[in-house]
C-alpha cells in the first residue's frame, strides 16, 4: 500500500467548559492517501469541523484541547510539532477553505495582498513575482480579468468570487491537503454548483487531496471518492461514494437519505426526517450514540457501543458501526427503502423530544431512558 | 465558464482610503481646519525667516505696546515696528507668538506619536493574547486611568523638573513624556476592545490557518481593521495634548523661559493685564484657533472615516 498523505488514529478532541467537557471529537481515526477526495458528513455539532480544525490544530485554546491521539501528515505527527512547524505546515501543506466568504476575507486588504501573503510567507517569494502569481491563481479560479481586479477589496466582489477568491487563497502554495468547511453552505444553489465543479476540477488537476467537510449528501455525491459519516463525535460508517449511497449500513445514514429528495424514485409523498435531538456530547448516551433516535434500536444499543467493524453483503472497505447490519445482526437483510422502522418507536422518539422541549433542558443526557419496549 | 476580458466592464478604482480622503475634502470645516494648521505648521517651520525680530531680544524703551489697529480707537502707545504690539519687556509679541507656534506643534505630535506607540502595543497585546497578559495590562491600565489627568502631568513635571530630564531641550522633553505617561490609556483600551470584537472573526482564523503567525496577524491583519478608530482618537488627542501643554506653561512649570510659548506668554502677559490686555488675548486667541483648526479636523476625520459614528 502507498505512503498515506494522512492518518489519523483515535482523535479526541475536547471543549473544557463550564457545564463540563464537551467530547466534540471522540476517538475519530482514517487516512487519505495523496490525491483523494473524502467526504465527511455529518448534521451540525456531529465534530465535522472540530476535526478539520483539529487537523490543523487550530483548536481555540483553551477552552478546546486536542487530548489524544495522532495526527501523521506526511510522516509528521502535527500534534508534537513546534508552533513555528505547525505554521510552517498551515496554508503551505494544508490548505482550508471556510464555510462563509463573506466573512472570510478581511475587508481592509485587497485581494491581491491576500493571497499573495501565503505566496511571501511559505514560497518566499518578492512581492512582483507574487504578485504575477496571484494573477494566474484568479485566472485559474475564474476570476473575469483577474489583472484589473487585484486591487480591488472583497467587498467588490460577489459570494460566489469571494468563494473563488478563497480557493486561489487555499491553492496559492500548492498544498498536499485541502480542507473545504462546508464552502458552499454559504453560497446560492446555481453558484454552489459552479465552486464544486471548481473544486473538482482542479483538485483533480493538482492531483491535490482534499475533505469536503458538509451536511448536504448531495453535495458530496459527485465529488468525492469515499464518505465518512459523522454521528455525536464519532465515525458511523465509512465507504465508497457509490457503495454508501447504493447500498447504506448504519441507519442514521438511512435517515440522512430519506431526508434529502431524490429525482429518481417516484414520489412517495413526504420527506422523512430523523426524529429527535443530536445527542449531548457533554454526556453522551452510553451505548450506540445513535440509539437514542434510532427506530430499528434494541435493548443491546443501549447497553454496549458497537464498534466500526466492516459489514456483511458489502465491499470490503465498507465499515459500520451498528449492531443492528453487523455479522448476525437484526438489519443485515433490511431494505431501508421500504421498512422504515416501527413506528412504535418513532412515537416513542417524538415523545421524548416533546418532553424534553417541556422540561427545557433535561437532566444529564439529552433524552431521559423511556421505557424499553423491544421491537418484534 | 471563464468569461472573456471584454465583458468586464470599466469601473473607477476606489479603494476605502481614497472614499474616506473624498468625504473629508468635501467637509468644509475641516479643510479650513487643515488649511489653519498648515498655516501654523508653516509659520513654526519658516519662523527663524519670517519673524521680524529675535523672539527674546529686549526693547526697554518700547514695552507694552499695543496692536497698530488700536491707533485707530486713540491709543497714543502703538509703533508701526510692532505690528502686533509688545510685551512688558519690549519684546515683539508678532515675533513671539510665531515661534511659539513651534513649542505648540511639536507638542501636537511627540507625545501623540509616544501616546500611539505605548498605547496600540499595550492595547493589541491585551487584546490579542487575553488570559493574564490581558490582565496584568488592564489592572495597570485602570491604575493610571485613576489619576484624574492633569493633576497627574502637574505631579510628574513639578517633580521631575529639577532632574537630568526635566533639563532636556528647555524641559520640553520631560513635557512629551509626562503627557503620553498620562494619555495612552484610553487609546489602548479602544484598541483593546477592537482587537476583542475582531479577532474571533472568520479572516482573523482565515490567517490563522494560512500560517501567518500571532505577531504577523496583529500588524497586518488586525491593525488596518482598527485603523480608523484609531486615527480619529490621535485626532483628538492632539489639541488635548496643546492645551495641557499651555495650562502647563501658564502655570509656570512647562518649557523654560525665556523659550516663547503661547501659555507662558498669557502667564507673563497676566501681571499687566490690567495696564494692557494684549499681551494675554494674542496668544490666548492662537490658542483658541488652533485648537478649533484641530477639533474640525478631527471631527472631519472621524465622519470621513467612520460614516456610521455620524451622530
Amino acid at each position: 500500500m502507498a505512503q498515506q498523505l494522512l492518518e489519523v488514529k483515535d482523535l479526541k478532541t475536547q471543549f473544557f467548559t463550564r457545564d463540563g467537557v464537551v467530547r466534540a471529537v471522540d476517538g475519530v481515526s482514517f487516512e487519505l492517501e495523496a490525491g483523494e477526495t473524502l467526504g465527511l458528513v455529518g448534521e451540525s455539532g456531529c465534530g465535522k469541523s472540530v476535526t478539520a480544525l483539529s487537523l490543523m490544530r487550530l483548536i481555540p485554546q483553551p477552552p478546546g484541547r486536542i487530548v489524544q491521539g495522532s495526527i501523521i501528515f506526511d510522516g509528521q505527527d502535527v500534534l508534537k510539532m513546534d508552533d513555528d512547524e505547525v505554521r510552517g505546515i498551515r496554508g503551505n501543506n494544508i490548505a482550508m477553505i471556510f464555510q462563509d466568504p463573506m466573512t472570510s476575507l478581511n475587508p481592509v486588504l485587497t485581494i491581491s495582498r491576500q493571497i499573495s501573503e501565503a505566496l511571501e510567507l511559505h514560497l518566499k517569494m518578492d512581492k512582483s513575482e507574487a504578485r504575477k502569481r496571484t494573477v494566474e491563481l484568479l485566472d485559474l479560479v475564474g476570476i473575469p480579468g483577474a489583472k484589473k481586479r487585484l486591487d480591488d477589496y472583497p467587498h467588490q466582489f460577489s459570494g460566489g468570487m469571494r468563494q473563488r477568491v478563497m480557493i486561489a487563497m487555499a491553492l496559492s502554495c500548492n498544498p498536499k491537503l485541502i480542507l473545504a468547511d462546508e464552502p458552499t453552505t454559504a453560497l446560492d444553489v446555481t453558484i454552489q454548483a459552479q465552486i464544486l465543479d471548481l473544486l473538482k476540477n482542479l483538485a483533480r488537476e493538482f492531483r491535490t487531496a482534499f475533505i469536503l467537510i458538509t451536511h448536504d449528501l448531495g453535495v458530496v455525491a459527485g465529488m468525492t471518492q469515499r464518505i465518512h459519516v459523522m454521528y455525536g463525535g464519532k465515525i458511523v460508517e465509512k465507504a465508497d461514494t457509490t457503495e454508501l449511497f447504493a447500498n447504506p449500513k448504519m441507519p442514521y445514514t438511512w435517515g440522512l437519505l430519506r431526508s434529502i429528495p431524490r429525482l429518481d424514485e417516484k414520489r412517495k409523498g413526504k420527506l422523512l426526517p430523523i426524529e429527535g435531538l443530536p445527542p449531548d456530547l457533554i454526556a453522551p448516551p452510553p451505548g450506540c450514540r445513535f440509539e437514542p433516535r434510532c427506530q430499528y434500536r434494541r435493548d443491546v444499543c443501549k447497553e454496549k457501543e458497537p464498534e466500526l467493524r466492516h459489514i456483511p453483503n458489502a465491499k470490503p472497505d465498507h465499515e459500520a458501526r451498528c449492531w443492528g447490519t453487523q455479522e448476525g445482526g437484526w438489519l443485515v437483510d433490511t431494505d431501508w427503502h421500504r421498512e422504515i422502522g416501527d413506528t412504535r418507536v418513532i412515537e416513542e422518539i417524538k415523545q421524548e423530544v416533546a418532553q424534553v422541549t417541556l422540561e427545557g433542558t433535561a437532566p444529564g443526557a439529552g433524552t431521559p431512558p423511556p421505557p424499553p419496549s423491544p421491537v418484534n | 465558464m471563464q468569461p472573456a476580458d471584454s465583458t468586464v466592464f470599466a469601473r473607477k478604482q476606489r479603494s476605502l482610503w481614497r472614499d474616506a480622503l473624498w468625504r473629508l475634502f468635501r467637509n468644509r470645516a475641516a479643510v479650513m481646519g487643515m488649511v489653519v494648521i498648515a498655516l501654523a505648521a508653516l509659520v513654526a517651520i519658516t519662523a527663524q525667516v519670517v519673524a521680524p525680530y529675535d523672539p527674546v531680544q529686549q526693547n526697554t524703551p518700547k514695552q507694552l505696546m499695543e496692536p497698530i489697529w488700536t491707533r485707530f480707537f486713540g491709543s497714543r502707545f502703538t509703533d508701526s515696528a510692532y505690528l502686533l504690539g509688545s510685551d512688558e519687556l519690549g519684546r515683539d509679541i508678532l515675533t513671539r507668538l510665531m515661534y511659539g507656534s513651534r513649542v505648540s506643534l511639536v507638542v501636537g505630535i511627540v507625545p501623540v506619536a509616544m501616546v500611539f506607540i505605548i498605547g496600540a502595543t499595550i492595547g493589541m497585546l491585551s487584546g490579542y493574547v487575553g488570559g493574564w497578559v490581558d490582565n496584568v495590562l488592564m489592572r495597570f491600565t485602570d491604575v493610571v486611568y485613576a489619576f484624574p489627568d492633569l493633576l497627574f502631568v502637574i505631579i510628574i513635571v513639578a517633580t521631575l523638573r529639577n532632574t537630568d530630564l526635566g533639563l532636556v531641550m528647555d524641559g520640553l522633553l520631560l513635557i512629551f513624556v509626562a503627557l503620553a505617561i498620562v494619555s495612552w490609556v484610553g487609546l489602548a483600551r479602544l484598541i483593546r476592545g477592537q482587537v476583542l470584537s475582531l479577532k474571533h472573526r472568520e479572516f482573523i482564523e482565515a490567517a490563522r490557518a494560512m500560517g501567518a503567525s500571532p505577531v504577523r496577524i496583529m500588524l497586518k491583519h488586525l491593525f488596518p481593521n482598527i485603523l480608523a478608530p484609531v486615527i480619529v482618537s490621535i485626532a483628538f488627542a492632539v489639541p488635548g495634548a496643546m492645551l495641557t501643554e499651555a495650562t502647563l506653561s501658564f502655570l509656570g512649570i512647562g518649557v523654560r523661559p525665556p523659550t516663547p510659548t503661547w501659555g507662558a506668554m498669557i502667564n507673563e502677559g497676566f501681571v499687566v493685564f490690567s495696564t494692557t490686555p494684549w499681551p494675554v488675548l494674542l496668544p490666548a486667541f492662537c490658542i483658541s484657533i488652533v485648537l478649533l483648526a484641530c477639533t474640525f479636523v478631527g471631527d472631519g476625520l472621524r465622519d470621513a472615516l467612520d460614516p456610521r459614528m455620524k451622530i
